[in-house]
């Protein structure tokens, strides 16, 4: 579904990206992990258009990625939460979940100050959708707070429900454990092998493991931007690279 | 549910249109119960000011960015109707149709090298715009006639019926006010609106959720350049008068400060930030001789304070406590 070649990207002379390449597989859920530094937030930020890769191709369904906006990029069904949230504080926490779905909206401002019927009648059918997502991440009584109020595991629900409201065909996870409880993790594991269940393609950055073992299809670690290794969590756990390079440092810490 | 929470459904499902209602209500029978013409002229300036305060609050408020010189395409919208009906003959309606057209392909020429610039270097660009624009009205006599102003502009007329005196310019200026009021919330309640709000919020979030944020804000810069230069237009038509110092730095300020009051992202806001403003002079005459310095103090203090304006920073402060408060007694029950 999204095939990623042989992507670089240097930052002035320093290389954060070299010669990345794989697939991520329809239905499946594909983890990237790696150290700190490793790359993985470049990556993810080439693929949204936010930044620019400076070689290598990125193919969403087959088409280019490369050169198209953010917005455009979006537009296409990858929907992303970010790794230091990005939710809208004022807005109140259902006004969020719409804002994900601003692409199915209409897009014409005359339109929209004219308020004709057909517009009222989707605004009605898209609120339905958002409170649908509500229920799903359990924000349903909140839904008419200020977002800015929400404790940090319901902004992180929050950031979730809104990426999926709109169904897009790929999901691209940011850390969603990042900072969470252990009780707060296994909930967003549990919300994520349901959106897996139910079909949804994702990607997903993270650093707890046993989130990562657990749910993941297929894992491919990135180290000082080069691709080490990619297979399956039980593939992963043997590799003496991988080990050496991230796990092993992770178990003699621990 | 019962009756009562039937009729309060109701009532909290149709708030804005009721609110509008019942706004418009009020101002349709205000000349009846206030004939005084002096105060029903400050009140149609408030309306002439709400209109370009509307625009200049989607821009600042939802689109996120900062204009200092709207005052701009004020005087342009007033400069545009004073010269097209005076010199040019033209009848003043299509002539205010003409130039709000006019005034948006400028906005549209002049938006897209000007909003690659956010922040500071926006509001220095806007305000350099208003002081060229500022510096042409003074010295090309010939064709605006100078600092001694512009005099004799038509009245606007419907058939045989001519906006002259203070209760039919009511109005007709509350009648515009009031239809741009309902267009800009129904724009701020739409997915464009969201896709504005969440511009304002954060840019590159906006833009991974599908809003062109370069186009959106191009087209809230025209769509408040054209609000104000019909506001000109009509500002020319109900004082046949009009000079350079209308339309200055401090006026294009004067309609900044007016948002933030207002608060931004709030288009009722805008209602209370203009009259406020508006009216300080009339109060109490120490704001008059200090005019700038009050201003300028509201400013400050406001945005030290609530730094999402007056009248929102109130309503956010009083939503969160709302929740706060039934939270409270949800865990006590």
């Amino acid at each position: 579904m999204l095939q990623i070649d042989k992507v670089s990207k240097h930052f002035g002379g320093l290389p954060a990206l070299s010669q990345v390449s794989f697939e991520v597989t329809e239905g499946q859920v594909t983890a990237l992990i790696g150290p700190n530094g490793a790359g993985k937030s470049t990556l993810i930020n080439c693929i949204t258009g936010i930044l620019e890769p400076g070689a290598g191709r990125i193919a969403f369904r087959r088409q280019e990625l490369t050169g198209l906006k953010p917005h455009q990029i979006s537009r296409l069904g990858i929907a992303r939460t970010f790794q230091n949230l990005k939710i809208f504080p004022r807005l109140s926490v259902l006004d969020n979940v719409l804002t994900g779905l601003t692409g199915k909206g209409g897009g014409s401002l005359l339109m929209a100050m004219l308020r004709l019927p057909y517009l009222r009648h989707r605004e009605r059918q898209l609120k339905l959708l958002a409170l649908n997502a509500l229920d799903r991440f359990a924000l349903t009584d909140k839904a008419d707070w200020p977002a800015g109020i929400l404790a940090y595991g319901d902004k992180k629900r929050l950031e979730l429900a809104r990426a999926c409201v709109s169904e897009p065909y790929l999901l691209l996870l940011d850390e969603p454990v990042a900072g969470l409880n252990a009780e707060e993790t296994a909930d967003i594991a549990e919300q994520l092998r349901i959106l897996r269940s139910a079909g949804h393609t994702m990607l997903l950055v993270e650093h707890d493991m046993e989130l990562v073992m657990t749910i993941a299809d297929q894992v491919v670690v990135l180290d000082s931007g080069r691709c080490i290794a990619t297979g399956t969590p039980d593939d992963i756990r043997r590799n003496p690279l991988v080990l050496e390079a991230y796990l092993g440092s992770m178990e003699a810490t621990a | 549910m019962t009756g009562k929470e039937k009729l309060l459904y109701f009532l909290y499902l149709h708030r804005t249109g009721l609110t509008v209602t019942v706004l418009s209500l009020a101002l349709l029978l205000y000349p009846l119960y206030q004939s005084n013409p002096y105060t029903l002229g400050l009140s149609n300036l408030i309306a002439i000011n709400v209109i370009v305060v509307l625009g200049l609050a989607l821009f600042i408020g939802f689109a996120g960015q900062i204009s200092l010189g709207h005052a701009t395409f004020f005087g342009m919208g007033a400069y545009g109707s004073a010269i097209t009906t005076v010199t040019f003959g033209l009848p003043p309606w299509p002539a205010m149709v003409l130039v709000a057209t006019l005034v948006g392909l400028f906005a549209w020429i002049i938006g897209v090298p000007i909003l690659r610039l956010s922040g500071h270097y926006l509001a220095m660009a806007t305000l350099g715009m208003n002081f060229v624009f500022h510096t042409v009205l003074l010295q090309w006599d010939q064709v605006t006639g100078g600092p001694s102003g512009f005099a004799g502009i038509p009245l606007l007329t419907l058939g045989s019926f001519a906006f002259d005196d203070e209760v039919r310019l009511h109005y007709l200026l509350w009648g515009f006010a009031l239809l741009f009021l309902l267009l800009c919330l129904n724009l701020v309640r739409s997915g464009v609106g969201r896709g504005l709000a969440a511009l304002a919020g954060e840019e590159t979030a906006a833009a991974a959720l599908g809003v062109n944020t370069q186009v959106a804000k191009l087209k809230v810069f025209i769509l408040s350049a054209v609000l104000a230069a019909i506001a000109g237009s009509l500002f020319a038509h109900t004082y046949s008068y009009i000079s350079p110092d209308s339309f200055d730095i401090f006026v294009a300020t004067d309609f900044v400060i007016m948002v933030v009051i207002g608060g931004m992202g709030s288009v009722w806001g805008v209602l209370f930030g203009t009259g406020t403003i508006t009216l300080l002079p009339e109060w109490v005459d120490f704001f008059e001789t200090y005019k700038d310095f009050v201003h300028g103090g509201i400013l400050v203090l406001v945005l030290i304070f609530l730094p999402q304006g007056l009248v929102a920073g109130l309503v956010d402060m009083v939503r969160v406590r709302m929740v706060l408060r039934r939270q409270k007694y949800a865990s006590d029950r």
